[in-house]
C-alpha cells in the first residue's frame, strides 16, 4: 500500500524528472581549452578528496633526500655537506621522474573504472582529458621540487647559480617529466591492471635513474657502462640541471634536454591518443 | 519488419544496421546483427552474459570500430560521422561511469561543463537533476559512499545532463533492489516521454516486457527472435494451461480427455493433482474445460496464462537465460 503523502512525493519527484529532462537545451560543445581545464580542475578536485595520492610528492622527496646525503655523503665524498652541492640537483631529477609513472596508473583506473568511455562519447576534443590531468601533474612535480629544494637548503645546499639557476633548472625537469608522462599514458592504455603496470614502470625507471650520473661521477665506471650512462636521458637532464643550479650550464645541455623532451613528446603523445580513441 | 522498413521514412530511423560484426582474436562477439530502431521508441536486447549485447551497444555508441556490416545513427554513417552521433548519443556502462572519489555535484557540474555550459548554468543543472533524481541530499557526498540505486541513479543524470537523442543504458537495473529498480524505470519512462530513443540490455525478462516496445533475443553474437513482447510469446505458443484435479484419481482420465480435445501433449506435474499442457490454439481450451465438467470431474483451478518470456527464451535457445549466466561466471 502506497500512503496518500508517499505518493504525492512520488507525483513531485516525477514532475521535477519531467521538468528537469525538458529544461535541458544543448549548448554548444567546449573549446578545447575549456575542456582541458575542466579536466585539470577534476584532477584538483581528486588531490582534495584523496590528499593520500600527494605522499609521492610530498614524502618520498623527503625520505629519499635525507637518506641518500647521510647514506652516501661520507663515503662518497668525504662529508654530507659536500656531497649535497652533487647529489641533490641528481636526486631531484630522480624523484620526479619516478613519481611521473602515476600518471600512467590514474589513467589505466578510469579505463577500468569506466568512466573513460563517458569521456570518449562526449562531443569533446579528446586530448584535452589527458593534458588536464597532466597539467596538474605538472603542479604536483613542483610542490615535489619545491620540498627538496627548500629541504636542501635546510640541510646545507648553496647553489652558485643562485635563484634564477635553481628556477631554470626546476622550469627542465618539468619540461622533460610532462615528456616522460607521455610515455606512462601509452602504458597505462595497453596494459591490463595497475600491478603490471607498476611492474613495467619500476622495470624502465630502477636501471634509468640508478645508473646514471644521479649518484656518482661516472668517470668511475667501467667503459661499457659509461657509454650508457652517458646517453641515459636522465643523466642528460641531470647533467644540466647540476649547471643550472651550480652555473656552469651550457646551451648545449640545455638544448639537448629539450631535444630528448621533445623527441619523447613526439612519438608516444600521438600514440597514447591513438590508442585513447580506438581503445578496445 | 521488411514492410515496415520500406514503409517508414529514412528520417524516423534511429538506428539502422546490417551484418554487424565484431571479433575479438577467434570469438565473434557480433556475429551479423541486423537492427532497424525507431526514433521515440524503447529497444531491449535481450540475453545472457556473453551474449553480445555490450559489444554491440559499445559499437553504436562509437567505441569499438566494427569488422564488419555497417550502420547508420540517425542518418549518420557509424563509420565516418563519428563527431556527428557522439553529439546525440549518451552512454551509461555496466559499471559506474563516474568519478567515484568525486561528490555528486562534482561530477555533474564536470559533465555539464563538458557538454559546453557556462560555470553558473552547470552549477544550476547539476543542482536541478540533483533534485529531480532524489539525491539533492547526497550532493556533497563522494559518489563511492553512494548505494547501489543512488549510484546507478547519479550515473543516468550524469548521461542526460543534456538530454541525448539516444540513450544506451547497459544493465541499468542489474543488482538493484526492486524499489530502486522501479525508480530507474521511472527515469526511462520521463526521458522516453520526452522523445529521447532507449536502447537498454538487460538479463531480465520481467524487465524488457516491462520497458520495451521492442525486443531483441541475442545469443551468441546474433539476434535469434525480434518482435514486441507479445510476439515473441505468441512465437512459441499461445501458453501454458494448468489444471488442478480436487481428486488425483481422475488424474489418468482427465489426461486422456484433454489430450483428445486439444490435441497436445499433456503432462503430469509434481504435485500429484495437476496436469499441464502447452497449448498451441487457445479456442480449443474452453471446450476442453467444458468436456472435464460434463464428464464430472472436479477442477478445483485452472490457470492458462500467456508464456512468459522465461519459457520464450528457453524455447529460442535451447537453455534458460539463468543456467547461462551461471555457466558464463563459472568460466571466469
Amino acid at each position: 500500500m502506497t500512503g496518500y503523502i508517499e505518493q504525492r512525493e512520488k507525483d513531485a519527484r516525477e514532475l521535477r524528472l519531467d521538468e528537469s529532462i525538458a529544461s535541458s537545451n544543448r549548448p554548444k560543445p567546449p573549446s578545447a581549452f575549456s575542456s582541458t581545464m575542466t579536466f585539470a580542475h577534476r584532477a584538483l578536485l581528486r588531490i582534495k578528496h584523496v590528499p593520500e595520492q600527494m605522499f609521492d610528492v610530498t614524502v618520498f622527496p623527503v625520505i629519499f633526500l635525507l637518506m641518500f646525503t647521510y647514506l652516501f655523503g661520507g663515503a662518497i665524498a668525504g662529508s654530507t655537506g659536500e656531497y649535497l652541492q652533487f647529489l641533490l640537483p641528481g636526486i631531484l631529477v630522480m624523484t620526479v621522474s619516478q613519481i611521473t609513472m602515476y600518471t600512467g596508473i590514474d589513467l589505466n583506473n578510469d579505463i577500468r573504472k569506466g568512466i573513460f568511455d563517458r569521456f570518449r562519447t562526449l562531443p569533446i576534443w579528446l586530448p584535452s582529458a589527458l593534458i588536464g590531468s597532466l597539467l596538474v601533474d605538472v603542479v604536483r612535480y613542483s610542490m615535489a621540487s619545491a620540498i627538496m629544494i627548500i629541504l636542501g637548503f635546510a640541510l646545507g645546499f648553496r647553489p652558485e647559480g643562485g635563484m634564477m639557476g635553481v628556477l631554470g633548472a626546476v622550469v627542465l625537469i618539468l619540461v622533460f617529466s610532462f615528456s616522460l608522462s607521455w610515455i606512462w599514458t601509452v602504458c597505462g592504455l595497453i596494459v591490463r591492471s595497475e600491478k603490471a603496470l607498476m611492474m613495467i614502470s619500476f622495470m624502465v625507471l630502477f636501471p634509468l635513474t640508478f645508473v646514471s650520473n644521479v649518484f656518482v661521477d661516472p668517470q668511475t665506471l667501467p667503459s661499457w657502462l659509461r657509454g650508457f650512462v652517458e646517453v641515459n636521458p636522465i643523466s642528460i637532464l641531470a647533467t644540466a640541471v647540476r649547471g643550472a643550479m651550480h652555473g656552469t650550464v651550457t646551451l648545449q645541455q640545455v638544448i639537448l634536454v629539450l631535444i630528448v623532451s621533445v623527441i619523447m613528446t613526439a612519438i608516444f603523445a600521438p600514440i597514447t591518443v591513438y590508442l585513447y580513441r580506438n581503445k578496445k | 519488419m521488411e514492410n515496415a522498413r520500406q514503409e517508414t521514412p529514412a528520417a524516423e530511423w534511429a538506428i539502422r544496421a546490417t551484418g554487424l560484426v565484431k571479433v575479438f582474436g577467434k570469438h565473434r562477439a557480433v556475429n551479423g546483427v541486423d537492427l532497424a530502431i525507431r526514433k521515440g521508441m524503447v529497444y531491449g536486447f535481450l540475453g545472457p552474459n556473453g551474449a553480445g549485447k555490450t559489444t554491440t551497444i559499445r559499437l553504436l555508441a562509437t567505441l569499438l570500430k566494427p569488422d564488419g556490416g555497417s550502420a547508420e545513427i540517425f542518418g549518420h554513417d557509424l563509420r565516418k560521422e563519428g563527431d556527428e552521433i557522439r553529439r546525440r548519443i549518451s552512454l551509461t556502462g555496466q559499471y559506474a561511469s563516474i568519478d567515484e572519489d568525486l561528490t555528486g555535484m562534482e561530477n555533474l557540474v564536470m559533465m555539464a561543463r563538458l557538454m559546453g555550459y557556462g560555470r553558473t548554468q552547470a552549477k544550476e543543472r547539476a543542482e536541478e537533476l540533483l533534485s529531480a533524481f532524489g539525491l539533492e541530499d547526497a550532493a556533497k557526498r563522494q559518489v563511492k559512499n553512494y548505494s547501489g540505486g543512488m549510484r546507478r541513479r547519479i550515473d543516468i543524470a550524469a548521461s542526460i545532463v543534456v538530454t541525448p537523442e539516444l540513450l544506451f543504458l547497459d544493465e541499468p537495473t542489474a543488482g538493484l533492489d526492486p524499489r530502486s529498480r522501479n525508480q530507474v524505470w521511472d527515469i526511462i519512462r520521463a526521458l522516453v516521454k520526452s522523445g529521447t530513443t532507449v536502447l537498454l540490455t538487460t538479463q531480465y525478462l520481467d524487465e524488457a516486457d516491462q520497458l520495451a516496445d521492442r525486443i531483441a533475443v541475442i545469443d551468441q553474437g546474433k539476434i535469434i527472435a525480434e518482435g514486441t513482447s507479445s510476439e515473441l510469446k505468441q512465437s512459441v505458443g499461445s501458453g501454458t494451461l494448468i489444471v488442478h484435479l480436487l481428486n488425483g484419481e481422475d488424474r489418468s482420465r482427465t489426461m486422456a480427455i484433454l489430450e483428445e480435445k486439444l490435441s497436445v501433449p499433456v503432462h503430469y506435474t509434481a504435485d500429484s493433482n495437476s496436469l499441464t499442457a502447452q497449448i498451441n490454439d487457445s479456442y480449443l481450451v474452453a471446450g476442453a474445460l467444458n468436456e472435464l465438467a460434463k464428464q464430472e470431474i472436479a477442477v478445483s483451478s485452472f490457470s492458462f496464462g500467456r508464456p512468459s518470456l522465461d519459457e520464450v527464451f528457453l524455447k529460442l535457445t535451447g537453455h534458460t537465460a539463468a543456467q547461462e549466466t551461471k555457466h558464463e561466471e563459472e568460466a571466469l
